[in-house]
């Protein structure tokens, strides 16, 4: 057995770093849920380096644009935590409103856009004032958050309203809502800015619209193989680099689909760990992380040949997974 | 060519020419596990993913869980298929021209080793390319490291069947042997499900499991197909390979072995 065991890593290493040879100290940070802890996976190893504790309940988590900070939603304690990645100590906390589950941070790497579940409202901080600069009243439930390249329009959509809120940065004002199917959860811009995508988790599609005219230009249904539709339910979703192909987590359906994002078909799906969540990729995108709610474990899959290579253990209930170069 | 070479060389091309002729018998020793695969495996598709077990880094389907124990199953049969020629041999009198040979009589039967295992070497190969057609795909590296573990694993299961031939008086009581060997063999071992999960029905069954050299074999050849080497499994193979070469060989030692009681 001890030979076994020694030899096991040293192979793994091997076929892994033949697919792949990841810069040195690539990290990909993931929240968890229940532990109150940020488990720090170290992408050349595929093994978990560190565990640094969190306020209650982490789930969102970004770095700002030089990876100096990290920002975490710690939905329990109310809160937006900044931490020096370095040390891993809390710096200061940010005045988040109450239940802050999702956010995403402005181009200009200043404003954060949290969505507050609790208070159906979308709350703008700025992260060097430390004040919150502007309260913007959305649908029920806001979670999925998003920011256009340019920086001139956010998105909330709200869980139980059913939408996908159009906010004005200038402004900080609505411009626009539009229907999605049920529980929205994730919005992402692509395609330079010109589409936004929607996932609605129990309508189990994801909505494709255009930004001139808000008009929906798409949507995208999803069968898995022996799966009830029920348990089909997308959520988080990220775009290789070409903007190609998309990859979209769905949930309890434990697969993560792969979808042409010009034709929106999709063209396979990969089994990963149990309830699938959010993702990120490695820096040349040849590696995606996928956080798997249940079975408390991240799923590294190999971008190009399309596979699932390993599943890493993590905290209880991995939720947000970021990724520092 | 030293007479020894010239036995191996003959009984293998026996054994071969036997296998090619009998068509029928290459494509039912690669039915069997297909059915398996695609009828059987497709009931307990597992859509959802089975729990990540050794050497699997990650979540599997049950068909990719099942491959491996498929191999050892088609080494396992033919194992089987080659003791029961054995016994039509003796019934024939072919058996005795060979062991008439001025040859060791262990030679003999390691040459018979060598052929049952090279042909279930050739089945597993042919199933594996047809797992691959149908999608189950393995790294690559797989398909190189299994070939010494289905070298061991056919050398142990063929003694085994050898053991038994030695046993058996009549071609009939092969049922017996089917019935009271290969299927328990079969089924209480990690071929179909992973042992864990006998455990959650029965720590018994978990621990008769745990013990069958088959579990040990298939978990060989399981660890080789993902180009890992399982220690464990390498010790108690070679282990009940040996108990049973020289269970074999003493059933055959027309000295002292059940050959000669039984006249």
């Amino acid at each position: 057995m001890t030979f076994k065991t020694c030899l096991r890593p040293i192979l793994s290493a091997t076929a892994i770093s033949i697919l792949a040879l990841p810069a040195l100290s690539e990290e990909i940070w993931v929240t968890n849920e229940k532990d109150d802890t940020i488990s720090v996976i170290d992408v050349a190893t595929l093994e978990v380096t560190r565990t640094i504790p969190t306020g209650e309940r982490p789930r969102g988590i970004t770095f700002s644009k030089d990876y100096s900070r990290v920002y975490i939603c710690a939905s329990d304690s109310d809160t937006v935590q900044v931490m020096d990645p370095e040390t891993g100590k809390i710096l200061h906390d940010l005045p988040s409103g109450e239940d802050p589950e999702q956010f995403v941070l402005h181009p200009n790497d200043r404003h954060l856009y949290i969505a507050n579940e609790d208070d159906a409202v979308t709350t703008v901080v700025d992260t060097e004032t430390r004040k919150v600069i502007a309260q913007i009243n959305v649908g029920i439930e806001p979670e999925g958050m998003a920011v256009s390249p340019d920086g001139k329009i956010a998105i909330t959509t709200s869980e139980t309203t059913n939408m996908a809120h159009w906010i004005d940065t200038e402004t900080r004002e609505l411009f626009a809502n539009t229907l999605v199917d049920s529980r929205p959860r994730h919005a992402e811009f692509a395609a330079g800015g010109s589409e936004l995508w929607v996932s609605s988790e129990i309508g189990g599609t994801v909505t494709v619209f255009d930004v001139e005219t808000q008009a929906e230009k798409g949507k995208i249904r999803f069968e898995v193989k022996g799966v009830h539709p029920d348990r089909v339910q997308p959520v988080g979703f990220e775009f290789t680099e070409d903007e190609k192909t998309v990859f979209i987590a769905l949930g309890p359906s434990n697969h993560v689909a792969v979808v042409n994002a010009e034709t929106l078909e999709v063209e396979k799906y990969i089994l990963v760990g149990r309830r699938v969540w959010h993702m990120d990729f490695n820096t040349d995108k040849s590696l995606l992380f996928t956080t798997n709610g249940v079975s408390g474990d991240v799923t590294v899959i190999d971008v190009a040949k399309r596979e699932p290579l390993k599943s890493i253990k993590v905290g209880r209930f991995p939720w947000g997974a970021a990724l520092r170069p | 060519m030293t007479p020894a070479l010239i036995a191996l060389r003959a009984i293998v091309l026996r054994e071969a020419l036997r296998f090619v002729r009998q068509r029928g018998r290459f494509i039912a020793a690669l039915v069997r596990p297909l059915v398996w695969l695609i009828v059987f495996a497709a009931g307990f598709r597992a859509a959802l993913g089975l729990s990540i077990t050794p050497p699997y880094q990650t979540y599997t389907t049950y068909e990719t869980y099942i491959v491996p124990g498929l191999c050892g199953m088609i080494v396992l049969f033919n194992g089987m298929q080659s003791s029961l020629s054995l016994v039509y041999d003796r019934e024939m009198g072919s058996m005795r021209l060979l062991l008439t040979s001025p040859l060791p009589r262990w030679w003999l039967l390691v040459c018979r080793l060598i052929a049952s295992t090279s042909i279930s070497i050739l089945q597993v190969y042919s199933f594996l390319a047809i797992a691959a057609i149908y999608g189950i795909t393995l790294p690559w590296q797989g398909y190189l490291y299994v070939l010494p573990a289905l070298a061991i694993a056919g050398v142990m299961l063929g003694a085994l069947g050898l053991a038994l031939s030695s046993l058996i008086k009549q071609l009939e009581n092969f049922a017996g042997v089917m019935n009271f060997v290969i299927f328990p063999m079969f089924f209480l071992s990690s071929a179909l499900y992973p042992l864990w999960k006998m455990a959650e029905s029965s720590e018994l069954l978990h621990d008769i499991c745990a013990v069958n050299p088959f579990t040990h074999a298939v978990e060989l050849i399981r660890f080789a197909l993902y180009a890992q080497f399982n220690a464990m499994a390498l010790v108690w193979t070679c282990l009940a390979g040996v108990i049973l070469l020289a269970l074999a060989l003493w059933g055959y030692d027309p000295a002292r072995g059940l050959v000669r009681r039984k006249g």
